[in-house]
């Protein structure tokens, strides 16, 4: 299925999209954005019980539909598509994921319930200075207390970091390095010691958040110090559905600016009647449909178990960071003075295009990853 | 009639393949053979060397071809090209005359439309062709023409109304290839290959009744030769691979293939030998580099996604969907990938880039990759054509106002002719 969707996927696309356009138009998006959640819980919880949207790749024993990642990044790139605003990403790509990746069965039953019928908002927190996205670079220490443990440090960058009911959190082991000494913790939003900030961010669609650890009681999640291999396979994933969500994104923003253009009249006729407006059309299409083939082959290749995931992880991630920033760059161009304006939508999904761009490593950086795993 | 079902088609084509097939026959003689039973075309009409199967079928009969190791009627070149504008436009007497001889390998043939002065715009040939006493005369060069050195028979596209419009004065001939009117020249290209000809048309002689179709029909026909040559692209490479089987016949059609793929044998150096890449970064030493590394990287994304663009068109096909606009961007992405891999290329190489031949790496394949890669941007249609296409047919914006469509053609600017 790496080169086509079924019958059902495509159904499934199709009436979700009618749904989004409907729940998720402009004027949402634009009211949304500017409220400090960056989404309206109960509305939310409501849409995602009609639509059972967390619940897509859970495995149906803990409470979720057990799809695949096929259907979850169709979810992504409908998403990406209607710029929908709402803890998807974080709670259902992340969290989950690093719950099903590392969890016991035990925990799994205790959090993914929760997590499929949409009432835990949830994250992952990993990343703490701005240059490193692997766990290698986690500073945060873990200490245990009595049953528990204790987390100290700080974490930024962090999705949904500031309305997260839930926080997994890698932490290390004091005195370790490299991925020696890594686990995973669960923290609760509003735990004693966490301070959470909500950063100032450049696509307000998307809220990030700094969290500052001062003895904040936590719980292990999985096996202690063997955290390293199940976050990686977390991100590789993460790492996927960004890929497809960002494919909903390049979409939209390319149909726009051809829509704009088929309108547009400059000199007596539509300005998508200059051969330089159609060739740069041409060429977005070409970056977009290869951006889409490369992240619609990654979810499968995730499905199908494919050994080269991470090296085709980070080929449709490259692909994808860097045909969002030239088809946002493109549609901005295509509309002229007015798409330069706050009151145009380009700059939404600009925005996203931007942020997308850098989120879980830019192209240099997977590129790089990309050919560190083919060369070995 | 019995109902026709894949088990009854594949037991018919099963039980004549082994009653007839036999390796030590000659050639001609097996696929006359195949042309009057009909298995050589099967979704031909009956009545022309077929049997009027639908197309579904045909995949059974090729893999019961394939499992006797029985060869086909010939199919490469643009004899194909030729067989289906004839049986869609020819008359009966093009039928009976060339469609066998097509069929049996015994005929080559060329296609007589690109100019000196029309390239991209075919329609705008200037090749005149003018009824003197009872048979056309015709004066003027057609350009890039492959096999013309070799062809009998050319598909040729002439102006024969200079009063009517540019896509409405031209007409469709089939031209015979030897005669003194008719002098064939290689065109030597800049990778030094000379793949490709010029062919001068001086008082050259065409029969009355080698108009195809009607005075005027000329672009009509075309289109079909042109939509077929697109379709046909990729199963020419497929097709270049000769059978390794021993006796009389696979020998005769070794040497065809020989014959026909000479002119492409640099074609896989102008694709930019993505292959090569990983290979030739370890060998030189530059998959060290990471500015190498991140340039090997952009490349084999692109080429990944291409390949992957490439299959989603095909599953779509195979699944009978409307074809979506993955579909057409293949052409236009072999350009992006071809310079990006001569560029990469490049950069291995160092100081190698400035040889050529056998002081060039991998004995001239480098080399060869460097000065071929241009081409692949320009032939079979240009990026700046291809994104035109996309455009216009896939995004549906609007064409741009054209100024020479609507007047007699004589009034038209255009190249002069030297």
């Amino acid at each position: 299925m790496k080169f086509s969707f079924s019958s059902e996927q495509e159904e499934f696309r199709t009436s979700l999209r009618r749904f989004l356009a409907e729940r998720s138009p402009t004027k949402e998006v634009r009211r949304l954005m500017e409220t400090d959640a960056g989404f309206e819980p109960a509305a939310w919880r409501k849409l995602n019980a009609e639509l059972g949207l967390t619940a897509v790749r859970i495995p149906e024993a803990y409470g979720g539909q057990g799809f695949g990642f096929g259907e979850l990044c169709i979810v992504l790139e409908e998403m990406g598509r209607a710029l929908l605003c709402a803890p998807f990403f974080s709670t259902a790509v992340l969290a989950t994921g690093a719950i099903l990746n590392a969890g016991t069965e035990a925990e799994k039953q205790a959090l993914l319930p929760g997590i499929a019928s949409g009432d835990t908002i949830a994250t992952l927190a990993w990343v703490e200075d701005p240059a490193h996205w692997d766990a290698a670079a986690t500073r945060m220490t873990a200490t245990p207390s009595g049953g528990t443990w204790k987390l100290d440090g700080h974490k930024s960058y962090v999705l949904d970091g500031h309305t997260a009911d839930l926080i997994v959190v890698l932490a290390r082991a004091a005195g370790t390095s490299g991925d020696a000494g890594l686990s995973l913790f669960t923290v609760k939003g509003d735990a004693k010691g966490l301070e959470r900030r909500n950063l100032k961010v450049m696509d307000p669609t998307r809220k990030l958040a700094r969290l500052d650890f001062k003895g904040v009681e936590a719980t292990l999640l999985g096996t202690a110090g063997a955290a390293a291999v199940p976050f990686a396979r977390t991100l590789v994933e993460a790492t996927v559905c960004l890929s497809n969500e960002m494919a909903g994104v390049s979409e939209r923003l390319r149909e726009d600016a051809l829509a704009y253009a088929q309108m547009r009249m400059q000199f007596g006729r539509p300005i998508a009647s200059f051969q330089s407006m159609k060739h740069k059309q041409a060429d977005m299409l070409v970056d977009v449909e290869l951006a889409k083939s490369a992240a619609y082959y990654a979810a499968a290749a995730l499905d199908e178990g494919d050994e080269d995931i991470v090296a085709v992880a980070s080929l449709a991630k490259a692909a994808a960071s860097e045909a969002a920033l030239q088809t946002g760059i493109h549609a901005i161009q295509i509309h002229g003075g007015i798409g330069f304006t706050w009151d145009n939508d380009t700059h939404l999904w600009f925005k996203r295009a931007k942020s997308s761009e850098v989120l879980l490593g830019d192209a240099h950086h997977h590129r790089e990853q990309m050919m560190q795993h083919w060369a070995a | 009639m019995s109902e026709l079902t894949e088990d009854s088609v594949r037991a018919e084509v099963r039980a004549w393949l082994e009653a007839n097939w036999n390796p030590e026959l000659g050639l001609v003689e097996w696929r006359n053979k195949l042309a009057d039973s009909g298995w050589g075309v099967p979704t031909w009409p009956k009545q022309w060397y077929g049997r009027d199967l639908p197309q579904a079928f045909q995949a059974v009969v090729d893999e019961e071809f394939q499992r006797i190791g029985a060869i086909g009627v010939a199919k490469a070149g643009i004899r194909t090209l030729a067989a289906a504008t004839i049986l869609e436009h020819g008359s009966d007497l093009h039928k009976e005359k060339f469609l066998r001889r097509i069929l049996t390998g015994e005929d080559t043939w060329c296609q007589l439309f690109s100019e000196p002065g029309s390239g991209s715009d075919v329609a705008g040939a200037v090749t005149r062709a003018e009824m003197q006493g009872n048979k056309w005369v015709v004066n003027g060069q057609k350009v890039w023409t492959t096999s013309a050195h070799h062809a009998h028979w050319g598909l040729l596209l002439a102006r024969t109304d200079w009063d009517k419009t540019k896509h409405k004065g031209l007409s469709y001939f089939i031209l015979d290839m030897h005669q003194p009117g008719v002098n064939v020249q290689p065109l030597k290209q800049m990778n030094g290959h000379a793949s490709f000809n010029q062919v001068f048309m001086t008082d050259a002689v065409v029969e009355p009744e080698f108009l195809v179709a009607n005075v005027g029909d000329g672009w009509a026909v075309t289109t079909t030769t042109l939509m077929h040559e697109r379709r046909g692209a990729d199963g020419l490479r497929t097709w270049a691979m000769g059978s390794d089987r021993k006796g009389r016949i696979y020998d005769e059609e070794r040497a065809e293939i020989a014959t026909t793929m000479e002119p492409y044998k640099w074609y896989p150096q102008r694709a930019g030998r993505v292959d090569l890449i990983l290979q030739r970064a370890k060998e030189t030493g530059r998959f060290d580099d990471p500015v190498v590394r991140q340039e090997i990287a952009r490349l084999l994304v692109m080429s990944k996604a291409a390949e992957w663009t490439a299959r989603r068109a095909r599953a779509a096909a195979q699944q009978g969907k409307p074809q979506g606009p993955e579909g057409s961007l293949g052409k236009l992405v072999s350009s992006h990938v071809a310079r990006a891999a001569a560029r990469v290329h490049t950069q291995l190489s160092g100081a190698d880039a400035l040889l050529s031949g056998s002081d060039s790496p991998m004995n001239g394949v480098i080399a060869e990759i460097l000065v071929s890669v241009p081409a692949t941007s320009i032939a079979g249609g240009t990026d700046e054509i291809q994104r035109n296409i996309i455009s216009e047919r896939v995004l549906k914006m609007p064409k741009e106002p054209s100024i020479d469509t609507t007047k007699p053609f004589r009034d038209v600017p255009r190249n002069t002719v030297r």
